[in-house]
């Protein structure tokens, strides 16, 4: 059985377009997702927009930088994720593939374990 | 309940993991369904049925990643191919062309494992160094292990679409054979052998597929056009030039059964209705009298299957052979803003084509000339440079072509 991050890559745009509506409705199909997959549920989390992100980097001296906004300038930012538990990617796959993304898409990164 | 899992797996850990899964699924089914009447049966059940279905996919595994293994160590180009059972290679091919991997790297893949070409035969096929083939199959390897590509034949469900990714790899290998993209042959018959090979195991293997059988149809009959390809002197000879006399009836024959059994198996897909296309082709005594409408009709269906800008291409060129030149200017017009043909030599080979048909020889020159300059084969580039030649003395649009 193997760990698998499960990103949620989506247009902020879109979002921030979107009506209520259809905000409710991806939030059903979120909550449809998770009970449908109970048993590969490690984890998840949604994550509040890019503007609301600081980023850390340190400057050649060693001096540490604090910037507003994302790490990287994306088309579609992190909006959120899943940690699922599969026997192998294409287990794997076939859940990411439920994950509700209309605004754009997933990655699906096996979790690294050290012995 | 615990016990009964490690009787299962032999390895506690795993027991445990499954049990756990046990418990998780009974919160989301009894949910659903009720709580069962022997509760204890169906945690034990379930729990023991998840530990055999880890224990299958890692014992394959393992066995995938070993025969990676014995393939580098033994360095000698063994092929083995047709003395693993016929499983195993169904297995192989699937996890080599598997989407998660990158095209090139299901390519690699399917020449070193199913092929048994080691790594350096495998570069000098696809014209990269040694040292850039041998990291591409290192990471493909990593990718394998890191992510767990499962080595096994995909679900019912995920068949077709996983078949249609193996049989375009393979119809890859064939294509970069039988017209090399660069270098100074037009046909790499190392490359062509091997796919027909592959081909071949496919056919085997999956008997009652109709791309499968339509791929095969599509090798035997494109390639049974080999011979008469290039002059004696090397020259490339177009389709309308060859002497069919010197086809290879007898794959024609194999080819053209293998298209009526495709067409019977099932909605014709893309491979089959490629190889339909290229019977009709071998099946005309000559050039002039090809059945252009049935084979723009194929196309019109093709196009449907597969929206690819080459497909359009060839159904434009299609259409000026049924219609006229100036039908097939118009059908190819509308491909000049695709992206992806930018670069291809065909589309201005072609339009190039239909311009000389109506007399407008310094447009006809000029298009010759952009092909030459896409064109990175020598055969190809020598015919390009004999139909530029050919129109010279009709004024070309910017003077002299020399300093590109």
């Amino acid at each position: 059985m193997s760990e698998y991050l499960v990103l949620i890559y989506e247009s902020e745009s879109d979002w921030g377009n979107a009506s209520e509506e259809v905000g409710g409705k991806i939030m059903t199909e979120h909550n449809d997702f998770m009970a449908k997959n109970g048993a590969a549920m490690r984890g998840g989390n949604a994550l509040h927009p890019t503007s609301s992100a600081t980023s850390l980097r340190r400057d050649p001296s060693g001096k540490l930088l604090v910037t507003d906004g994302a790490f990287a300038e994306t088309k579609e930012a992190l909006g959120g994720y899943y940690l699922i538990e599969a026997a192998d990617l294409d287990e794997a796959i076939a859940i990411a593939a439920q994950v509700p993304a209309r605004f754009g898409g997933v990655e699906v990164r096996p979790i690294r374990v050290f012995d | 309940m615990l016990a009964a899992t490690i009787r299962v797996t032999g390895d506690i850990d795993l027991a445990e993991e499954c049990v756990q899964d046990a418990y998780s699924k009974a919160l989301t089914n009894w949910r659903e369904s009720g709580i069962p009447m022997n509760v204890g049966a169906w945690l034990t059940t379930v729990a023991r049925r998840r530990a055999i279905d880890v224990l299958r996919r890692r014992s394959t595994q393992e066995r995938l990643f070993s025969l990676m293994e014995d393939r580098d160590n033994n360095g000698s180009s063994s092929v083995d191919g047709e003395h693993r059972p016929v499983d195993d290679r169904l297995r192989l091919i699937f996890t080599c062309c598997h989407p998660a991997l990158s095209v090139d790297t299901q390519v690699a893949l399917t020449l070193k494992l199913l092929c048994g070409l080691t790594t350096p035969e495998v570069a000098r096929a696809f014209l990269v160094n040694e040292a850039t083939m041998a990291a591409r199959i290192t990471r493909a390897k990593k990718k394998i292990s890191t992510s767990h590509i499962p080595y096994r034949v995909p679900t019912a469900e995920d068949l077709p679409e996983r078949i249609d990714a193996v049989l375009s790899v393979v119809h890859l290998v064939f294509a970069t054979g039988h017209t090399a993209p660069s270098g100074s042959d037009l046909v790499r018959d190392d490359l062509v052998v091997r796919s027909l090979e592959l081909a071949r195991m496919l056919r085997e293997l999956l008997p009652a597929q109709s791309d499968v059988t339509g791929l095969l149809a599509l090798i035997l009959l494109t390639d049974a056009r080999r011979r008469t390809r290039t002059s004696p002197q090397g020259d490339l000879l177009l389709l309308s030039q060859q002497d069919r006399s010197q086809w290879d009836h007898d794959a024609i024959e194999e080819g053209t059964g293998l298209v009526r059994e495709a067409l019977r198996q099932g909605p014709a897909g893309r491979f089959a209705l490629m190889a339909a296309i290229a019977a009709l082709h071998a099946a005309s005594p000559s050039w002039e009298n090809t059945d252009w409408d049935e084979i723009v009709a194929l196309y019109d269906l093709l196009v449907v299957t597969w929206p690819s800008p080459v497909v359009a291409l060839n159904r434009a060129a299609a259409i000026g052979l049924a219609r006229g030149p100036d039908a097939g200017l118009d059908a190819l017009a509308a491909l000049d803003s695709e992206p992806s043909l930018s670069n291809y030599s065909y589309l201005a080979s072609t339009r190039a084509t239909f311009l000389r048909d109506l007399g407008r020889r310094a447009e006809a020159r000029a298009s010759f000339e952009e092909a030459l300059e896409h064109s990175e084969n020598e055969v190809e580039r020598a015919f390009l440079r004999q139909q530029i030649e050919g129109l010279k003395g009709s004024g070309s649009i910017e003077g002299s072509s020399t300093g590109r």
